[in-house]
């Protein structure tokens, strides 16, 4: 035996007397991760934020984080004998003065950005090919809690540095929470410590950004990988790819070397980033106050949607016995978001309510095989893009030569007539897909090879597809739409009846809409005709 | 229910495809040159990190050097952040690239185990989980049960009382300014007043309260103060008769404070007479009281009544009849 390999028994062993974990670990090193590059997508973001913890701890070390009206007296010429508070002084310090400051600076904001990205896409990847489904859907709920608290992080980020941009953003959020019925004022006061700006926000979201947040995000963040550990990755459907077993590559050596180097990867794109885009130049914007403003403010791409939707609402308040209820504000800033969100979370019982199917799915869908899904997540993912549109109106209008009204119209009439056109389109393009798979599976490829049989008669090549090509395509169930009795054994009017069942019924047939899948009968049967 | 139609009969699964071996696998020439190449990647890694702590020691932060697209850039931040990326990013490449050359890439198949635990086991659950409640007669003394409930119920509300002293409360804070009846305009910035013939017809200025001697100038003044001077020609004002007595020689001035969210609304256009707020878009009309014209603010922006004092300098001929700002639940006027 090596004098290395030695050691590391020794080490193994005094571990495993004190904790008996050879048997877990063995297991556990062999365990299986399938691949497919779509399964990247929430490691990007798994990875982002342990840059995000890194290079934020860096940041802490110089930021301070107070409203304390200091004169800047640093490198950036400028802003020289500036009065400011002491939180974009600091953050000016580590941009002009810290070696290396403005470019973690820079690499922190960009992980934020691509961090939110990945949730995003690694969402619509969840949702898209219903990996949300029995028995994952506290994982569904957790991500959609990451989701939620992603965009608050962010926005709290943003706002440290205490510029001119950001401060405008806190006012907004201000007047969200003052425009809430009843104690708004009163919470306002409470979250800045009196009036607006006030001294305490800074110091106060500081904590909450660097602690508390990060803490909740870590330990979701550990349930969530938990649990895909321990209920296994879903897979996508395939030859020897069953609901009862998982095909990929062991732990170790392979998925631990493609993982980790993955991490490294994503970590060396966004300090390349960090190192040539730069990203929230504090210093162009000055120090806040709330007299002043710069026009194209924008927030940071997560928040634009929101942004959007505040600014297409409609100008209603209401005013009536001495109070005032501003549903400008509240519907596009709390209601709609709740809404959606609420929606969001509870999808994945709602479908299996519709759907009446409560089995256990480990095999992904393909989007097309599940049309009322697919539309559905099209057309939600369309009315938050005219939201997102709308949000950068005034730089659309400038770039594009176009009028904000213009805009602003398009979005506001697009919001409720594009989402059900997208719904409907979506459905169709989804069946057609369907019925390509069939003929492909049924008539083979069209190789665009004629040839003339000797009879004088013209015909096409049609290729046959593999059976692993065939199985491929065919291989999903097509549940039929739930019979609900309308009358019970007695001949009474069972629950069903009602307009809640009979709302299920419709929505159940209308998400069962299929293309049938060919059968091995059709095609020998066709391949009895002809060929 | 089933999910499969009776009587189907589908194609078959013809199994996980053979497996195809790559040209490392038997070959050891092209084994080798993969070793090769997964050892410069990571020595590109080492190039990284010694050039990330060279540039760092070697390179003067003040320099800036001119690049195609990027422009004038910081030669410190750009040396230190490509090299850092570098020493990263190879890292990462070496590692996929060992693993797609040289380590095993045949797939396995691992077996899933039913979360569903046994039949026996789910009705001995249930069975402890009634014995051990039942062991604590939770069942049975439903005053324990209720009085638990109480003291439950109500544990969460100290910390939440114990929040009160997060700030003060709201009073009338939010109605007042320090507008009032003779105080003078000051200019923003410079803090000097300011006479109507200073301001050109077309031009804006910001200006804010003077404050009483010795009060310091505060964030929060400035948020509910700030107000926009315009001139425009007495002409083209399109006001009833008490809003025109507000203004003076076609000097109007409005709350800067949007009565949407509270921007600092600063866009003036002054073709068409229009204050545009630069944070949701919302427009207001000059020439009518800043009423709104487009946009998601529900009310114009507040007018502050002006005058000039008896040195010729313009004060305000009283305080906001409203107040400035976004609306808020106990604001009483429309």
């Amino acid at each position: 035996m090596k004098k290395s390999e030695q050691i590391a028994g020794n080490v193994a062993g005094y571990i495993d007397d004190r904790t008996g974990a050879a048997g877990w670990a063995k297991k556990n090193l062999t365990k299986v991760f399938p691949d497919h590059w779509s399964f990247m997508l929430g490691e990007i973001a798994l990875y982002s934020f342990i840059i995000l913890l890194l290079s934020g701890t860096f940041l802490t070390f110089w930021f301070d984080p107070s409203q304390q009206e200091v004169v800047y007296n640093g490198a950036y010429a400028p802003l020289s004998h500036v009065s400011m508070s002491a939180s974009y002084a600091s953050t000016l310090h580590i941009s002009f003065d810290v070696r290396g400051g403005l470019l973690m600076r820079q690499i922190h904001h960009w992980a934020a950005l691509i961090f939110m990205a990945a949730i995003v896409v690694h969402l619509l990847r969840v949702f898209f090919t219903g990996a949300f489904r029995k028995p994952r859907e506290a994982n569904w709920l957790i991500g959609i809690g990451l989701l939620t608290l992603g965009i608050v992080e962010g926005f709290l980020g943003y706002s440290l540095p205490d510029d001119l941009l950001s401060g405008t953003g806190i006012r907004i959020a201000e007047a969200i929470i003052q425009a809430i019925p009843v104690v708004g004022s009163y919470l306002s006061f409470f979250a800045f410590g009196g009036a607006f700006p006030g001294h305490a926000f800074i110091p106060r979201i500081y904590i909450v950004h660097v602690l508390l947040l990060p803490g909740i995000f870590l330990a979701l963040i550990t349930v969530h990988l938990m649990l895909v550990w321990y209920q296994k990755h879903t897979q996508y459907p395939g030859p020897g790819r069953k609901e009862t077993n998982v095909v990929g590559y062991p732990l170790m050596p392979v998925y631990m070397a493609k993982a980790g180097g993955f991490f490294f990867i994503v970590f060396g794109v966004t300090a390349f980033l960090g190192a040539v885009a730069s990203i929230n130049p504090i210093w162009l914007y000055g120090p806040y106050t709330p007299g002043q403003i710069s026009a194209g403010s924008q927030p940071d791409w997560y928040m634009g949607w929101l942004d959007g939707l505040v600014r297409m609402a409609p100008p209603l308040e209401t005013h009536a016995f001495g109070h005032t209820i501003s549903w400008n504000i509240l519907i596009p800033g709390l209601i709609i978001p709740g809404i959606l969100f609420t929606g969001m979370a509870l999808y994945p019982f709602i479908e299996s309510w519709i759907s009446g199917d409560k089995q256990e799915h480990h095999l992904l869908d393909r989007p097309r095989n599940v049309p009322n899904r697919t539309a559905l997540g099209a057309m939600s993912l369309s009315f938050m893009l005219i939201a997102l549109a709308n949000g950068g109106n005034d730089i659309i209008a400038t770039h594009f030569h176009l009028t904000i009204n213009g805009i602003m119209w398009f979005t506001r009439i697009g919001l409720f007539v594009v989402p059900p056109i997208v719904f409907i389109i979506t459905k169709r393009i989804c069946l057609s897909l369907q019925r390509a798979d069939r003929e492909i599976v049924l008539h083979g490829r069209e190789t665009g090879r004629l040839v003339m049989t000797p009879e004088g008669e013209f015909l096409e090549v049609h290729e046959e597809l593999t059976p692993e090509q065939k199985w491929t395509l065919t291989q999903h169930a097509q549940p039929a739409p739930l019979q609900l009795a309308t009358e019970d054994a007695q001949g009474t009017r069972s629950k069903s009846a009602g307009i809640k069942g009979k709302l299920r019924s419709r929505m159940s047939a209308a998400n069962a809409e299929q293309i049938a899948a060919p059968t091995a009968a059709q095609a020998r049967e066709l391949e009895g005709g002809h060929h | 229910m089933s999910n499969e139609l009776a009587g189907v009969e589908r194609f078959e699964d013809p199994g996980l495809p053979e497996h195809k071996h790559r040209k490392a696998d038997h070959d050891a020439i092209a084994a080798n040159k993969a070793e090769r190449q997964v050892a410069i990647l990571f020595l590109l890694s080492a190039v990284g990190t010694v050039g990330t702590i060279a540039s760092y020691i070697f390179i003067d932060t003040k320099k800036f050097i001119y690049l195609p697209i990027l422009g004038n850039t910081n030669a410190a931040q750009l040396a230190l952040g490509t090299g850092l990326a570098a020493s990263l990013f190879f890292i990462g490449i070496a590692a996929v690239h060992w693993a797609k050359t040289l380590m095993p890439d045949e797939e396995v198949i691992a077996e899933r185990h039913e979360f569903r635990s046994s039949d026996a086991d789910r009705s001995e659950f249930v069975k402890t989980v009634k014995e051990r409640s039942g062991a604590a007669g939770l069942g049975r003394r439903s005053l324990i049960k209720r009085s638990m409930g109480v003291a439950l119920g109500l544990i969460g509300l100290s910390p939440l009382v114990l929040l009160r002293d997060l700030g003060p409360l709201p009073k009338n804070q939010l109605s007042t300014t320090d507008w009032s009846s003779g105080v003078r305009l000051m200019t923003d910035p410079g803090g000097r007043p300011i006479m109507p013939g200073d301001l050109e017809v077309g031009s804006v200025a910001q200006v804010l309260p003077e404050l009483p001697a010795g009060t310091e100038r505060t964030l929060e003044n400035i948020g509910k103060d700030a107000v926009l001077l315009i001139r425009i020609r007495p002409e083209e004002f399109n006001l009833n008769a008490e809003r025109l007595s507000w203004t003076y020689n076609g000097i109007i001035a409005f709350s800067k404070i949007c009565s949407h969210m509270g921007c600092a609304v600063a866009l003036y256009e002054q073709q068409t007479k229009h204050l545009l707020c630069p944070c949701h878009q919302s427009t207001f009309d000059v020439t009518r009281a800043a009423k709104v014209i487009f946009g998601p603010a529900a009310r114009p922006l507040p007018q502050l009544a002006i005058t000039v004092d008896a040195d010729g300098y313009l004060v305000a001929k009283q305080g906001f009849t409203e107040p400035v700002g976004p609306s808020f639940w106990e604001r009483n006027s429309a």
